[in-house]
């Protein structure tokens, strides 16, 4: 049983949960994830590790409420458990000194990025960040991004903070600036939008860095459930992964992937009762 | 009982059968087929054995059971005897009589089989091994071993983990298994399906491990949670049997397509994950037409669990031809029986699909026998021009399973094959001091029993190496 220590509400159905996992949180390099299998007949979860402290034995993950699981992981009050986590999976990330890089991150993926983005600000890079949602609830970590991003910029969609618009059109301006332009981009938010931003950066040539989250069942390579095309090459997201060059992926594939078990989903969701169900999140796919 | 019974009596006997559940009935449930002996069944067909004095069949089993020993016992009626005898020699008894491929190891040995069938070793380890579970209070009670001192990490705990923990728990060697999983049992829980093996048995095999004092950890993924180097120094010795948990892709166009699937992530979602059960969450495409590609044991496990999700079609699709299968005879009889088609001597060219991404068929290549390969059996060779389409809606890939390299990968000094599983000596010693490894990472894809021979040889090895060390 894995305990959760904090549980706090960052954005609606957006939550951050502090957990008990001291051997995860030693092994942990940046940009790898966890399983989290909530209960006994409970899916696996693959979540990203957002931050760790090994000397607390202390994991973060970010996690939104999306189906019946997320719900119970989000719904796990501090000193409550998880029954299984396991990891940390996955390759770490590359990071290396690129000098100007933009880190754009889109709802939940902005917790993803941040420890990454702190992560390339501490290689010596010029961090520019960008992030994006729907309305002015959904902008997290702002604050803590600007701790060490050269500039912050807030997009949404119905212009409640920051610019009206989409991460892509803050991403554009910082391309046409020739004192902005990057030198790589890490994407990390929902597929549409890391999509977006891969097909923008595309013609400029600029290294664009997104990480995946296909279905996925051990996180092991054993089941080859999260298999993404990366060039002309099937790869598994969760060990070749989950970052990958954005210009590679086959995000058709991906998309179409997820897809894959929707009536389900749909049905579980249904079953749910209405207080619950207004709870989910529904994730464009 | 046996003594009053005269030569001509005992070979008069006839082989029993295994009463089984009704094959239409069992093929829209996932209840297990066989059913089990009765008592009164088991003893006599344990009367059936002749006590050969050169006992061929233990030769043929790679976990050498005092088989004529506990069949005595069995024929006289004496089942805490029996169990007594089975379960010193066997670790998981319940499971091996159930999935191991009697006909090729022990019974193929009998002396009994050229005339009248070999005696059914395996239906007796069964209800021997059952009839332990659910008698425990008349098992003698073992003395608890002396505690050596040692201890010693097991990786993995499928059947050559869990053996070589009941080994070494038996030794008074302090034994920690890590899985990676959430559940124990390796490919005993992810991989065989309910109605073959219950996973009650899988439990109550686990719980008399942890009784004699085995700790069992799971989440644990060595290679990543914690490394190789560390359980090295963190216990006496390390014995790796983590499995072959990477598919083999088929390689063809259409492969990513929604629908397809290996046959590890189908038979993980319906027996790990419970996608069988209403009560589960777990989803799967529960397929109309289903194709499984390959002829072992695996490609029977997925091909029949697709009959009971449903499936009005449910096929084998075979590049060669029966006699060369690698399935146990039994489950390719139960197959047929549960209405399992066969397309024999096909292999798929191209998974075909629709526009919103859905497989909807395959596009095969009809073969012929050529001369042998270098496994002995004939190999297919394609009929030039001979192709076929079959229309499906789930493909399963079960032609097999390689080394799964996190593990590996993370311990450079772990001498391997080519393809990528760790080498051993006979006794199972890697070329690391102390470590020590078996199964399918040493042997590539292989069956249970296999494995839990390697793990019963090497626990031998590793005691003796916990000695010489002290």
């Amino acid at each position: 049983m894995f305990e959760v220590l904090q549980n706090d509400t960052l954005a609606p159905n957006v939550h951050r949960l502090v957990i008990r996992a001291p051997r995860i949180a030693k092994a942990r390099k940046s940009g790898q994830f966890v399983i989290v299998h909530p209960e006994q007949g409970g899916e696996r979860i693959p979540l990203t590790i957002a931050d760790a402290d090994p000397q607390a034995g202390t994991i973060t993950l970010f996690v939104q409420a999306v189906g019946p699981s997320t719900l119970q992981i989000v719904g796990t009050p501090a000193g409550g458990s998880l029954q299984d986590i396991a990891g940390p999976l996955g390759k770490e990330t590359e990071i290396e000194r690129w000098g100007r890089v933009a880190c754009v991150g889109g709802g939940v993926g902005t917790a993803v990025l941040y420890p990454l983005a702190r992560a390339l600000a501490d290689a010596d890079n010029e961090v520019t960040t960008i992030i994006g949602g729907r309305a002015k609830p959904f902008i997290i970590l702002a604050d803590e991004l600007a701790e060490f991003s050269r500039e912050v910029l807030i997009t949404t969609e119905d212009g409640s903070l920051g610019r009206q618009g989409f991460v892509t059109n803050a991403l554009q301006e910082l391309i046409d600036d020739p004192e902005r332009c990057p030198q790589a981009i890490f994407a990390v938010g929902p597929v549409p939008m890391m999509r977006a931003v891969c097909e923008l950066s595309r013609p400029y040539g600029i290294k664009t860095i997104v990480s995946l989250n296909p279905i996925m069942i051990d996180g092991t390579g054993m089941c080859g459930g999260c298999r993404v095309k990366i060039g002309n090459e099937t790869k598994f997201a969760c060990v070749d992964g989950p970052e990958f060059d954005g210009h590679q992926v086959d995000f058709a594939l991906l998309v179409d992937r997820l897809t894959m078990y929707r009536e389900q989903e749909a049905k579980l969701i249904g079953e749910l009762p209405p207080e619950l169900q207004k709870k989910i999140i529904k994730v464009k796919k | 009982m046996k003594k009053n019974l005269s030569h001509k009596e005992i070979m008069a006997i006839k082989r029993v059968k295994m009463p089984e559940q009704d094959a239409q009935e069992r093929s829209r449930n996932f209840k297990e087929v066989n059913l089990g002996l009765s008592k009164e069944q088991a003893i006599r067909e344990a009367q059936r054995c002749l006590q050969c004095k050169s006992q061929p069949c233990v030769d043929g089993c790679p976990v050498r059971v005092r088989i004529p020993e506990f069949i005595e016992a069995l024929a006289e009626g004496d089942l805490p005897e029996a169990a007594h005898i089975l379960l010193a020699d066997n670790t998981l008894p319940a499971v091996c009589g159930r999935v191991c491929p009697q006909e090729d190891q022990c019974e193929i040995r009998c002396v009994r089989g050229a005339k009248s069938g070999p005696v059914a070793i395996g239906y007796l380890e069964r209800f021997v091994a059952d009839w332990a579970m659910e008698h425990p209070e008349e098992l003698p009670t073992g003395s608890t071993p002396q505690a050596s001192g040692k201890s010693v990490a097991v990786v993995g705990s499928g059947p050559a983990g869990l053996t070589m923990a009941g080994e070494l728990a038996h030794m008074g060697h302090s034994v920690t298994i890590f899985e990676a999983l959430h559940d124990t049992g390796g490919v005993l829980r992810y991989g065989i399906p309910e109605f073959r093996l219950p996973k009650r048995i899988v439990d109550l095999e686990v719980t008399r491990l942890q009784n004699l004092g085995v700790t069992i950890e799971c989440n644990i993924i060595v290679g990543k949670t914690m490394t190789l180097e560390e359980l090295s120094e963190q216990f006496d010795a390390v014995f790796i049997g983590n499995g072959a948990g990477l598919p083999v892709m088929l390689d063809l166009d259409g492969e990513n397509l929604k629908g397809v699937y290996s046959a590890n992530e189908y038979l993980t979602r319906v027996n790990l994950m419970g996608a069988w059960r209403s009560d589960f969450p777990t989803p799967i495409i529960h397929g109309r037409q289903v194709a499984v590609i390959g002829g072992g044991n695996t490609a029977m496990d997925a091909v029949r669990t697709a009959r009971r999700l449903g499936a009005e079609r449910a096929i084998i699709l075979y590049r060669r031809s029966e006699a060369e299968m690698p399935a146990r005879i039994e489950e390719i009889i139960h197959a047929k029986e549960e209405g399992i088609e066969f397309i024999l001597l096909a292999a798929p060219l191209e998974i075909l699909g629709d526009e919103q991404g859905w497989v909807t068929g395959l596009r095969c290549q009809k073969m012929e026998l050529g001369e042998p390969d270098a496994s002995g059996r004939r190999r297919p060779v394609p009929i030039a021009g001979a192709t076929f389409e079959l229309e499906v809606d789930v493909v399963v890939n079960a032609i097999g399973t390689r080394a799964n390299p996190l593990l590996t990968a993370t311990a450079p000094n772990l001498k391997l094959s080519r393809k990528g599983n760790i080498e051993t000596d006979s006794t199972g010693a890697t070329n690391l001091p102390g470590v020590f490894a078996g199964g399918d990472i040493v042997r590539g894809g292989a069956t249970v029993i296999l494995a839990m021979g390697d793990g019963k040889n090497a626990a031998a090895a590793i005691d003796a190496y916990l000695n010489k060390g002290a």
